[in-house]
């Protein structure tokens, strides 16, 4: 069993950060739903509270590493130009515009991603930010509290398209090459 | 927009002088940086110079710039609302409201079909 590491890259982009992301936005909605709602009765305590500040701080820091592996490490293997002649399937951006039926993978689905994206950490950070600031008292403020909730929720519609690009691109043209790293060997049988 | 601060009844001395401020100032940048990115992306793709100008990474290739110079000028924006509004009051419904617009058209701007348009 063996992975190159551009593959093992993709992995760590987009099962990894990308994938705990998504994960991680249905908590937060419903947390700041839930518990921080003008209505609500229970009492927000001091342990609720520290909870909110570092799962957003954790959700941050995710989008972060998630759009920084994306755009500085996977992307310039995806759009890398080959020589002319040479095998496209190591130039995934190349193969996809290569035919009319794959093309509009790259056109609609990597360009609309690779922007897409960057909107995920500005909008956590903010909706990060604002709970540090603020914390339980959030529920005194509730504009601040949908705003928050809000950006929260766009930011998830924004990494489910990036991340249902991401898994599409992967299925039509991934992005492999680079060393292999052998994880297991097998025995035949 | 402004109303004088005013201290919230709260439970807790910490929020005893909080106002909304800051909290304004964190929202509104954050919808301006998600607009910005969308209008960077699109004049980098649209103005030749300025392809080349965002070639900050020859790897990451136009990309790099855009996202680079939206970063600095949203984190920028921030700070100076931040200065200017931590300590005050202000009518969160439209600044919200603003902020959600531009989310909306950045969201909106970044579709390809719709960037193309330009």
């Amino acid at each position: 069993m063996e992975i190159t590491t551009r593959s093992l890259w993709t992995l760590i982009h987009g099962m990894g950060f990308g994938a705990l992301y998504l994960l991680a936005c249905s908590g937060a909605l419903v947390e700041l739903w839930r518990r921080y709602a003008p209505s609500a009765a229970a009492p927000i305590t001091t342990r609720d509270e520290r909870f909110l500040r570092l799962y957003l701080l954790a959700m941050a820091v995710l989008a972060w590493l998630t759009v920084l592996t994306g755009t500085y490490k996977i992307y310039p293997w995806y759009r890398a130009t080959p020589l002319a002649g040479a095998d496209l399937t190591g130039f995934p951006q190349r193969l996809l515009m290569s035919s009319p039926d794959t093309i509009a993978w790259h056109s609609l689905g990597m360009e609309w991603k690779e922007h897409v994206a960057w909107i995920v950490p500005i909008a956590i950070t903010m909706a990060a930010a604002v709970a540090l600031m603020y914390g339980r008292n959030l529920r005194r403020y509730p504009e601040l509290r949908n705003a928050v909730l809000g950006f929260t929720a766009v930011s998830f519609l924004a990494a489910g398209i990036a991340g249902f690009f991401g898994a599409m691109l992967v299925k039509n043209a991934p992005v492999s090459g680079g060393s292999t790293i052998h994880m297991v060997q097998g025995e035949r049988e | 927009m402004r109303t004088p601060a005013h201290p919230v009844s709260a439970a807790g001395p910490a929020s005893a002088t909080l106002t909304n401020g800051a909290g304004a100032a964190a929202i509104l940048a954050a919808g301006i940086g998600a607009f910005l990115l969308a209008v960077f992306a699109i004049v980098g793709d649209k103005v030749a110079a300025m392809t080349k100008f965002f070639i900050f990474s020859k790897t990451t290739g136009p990309l790099s710039g855009v996202t680079t110079c939206t970063i600095v000028v949203w984190l920028v924006v921030w700070a100076v609302l931040h200065v200017r509004w931590r300590k005050q009051t202000l009518a969160l419904a439209r600044i919200n409201t603003v902020a959600f617009v531009l989310l909306a058209l950045s969201l909106l701007l970044t579709f390809p079909p719709i960037a193309d348009l330009f």
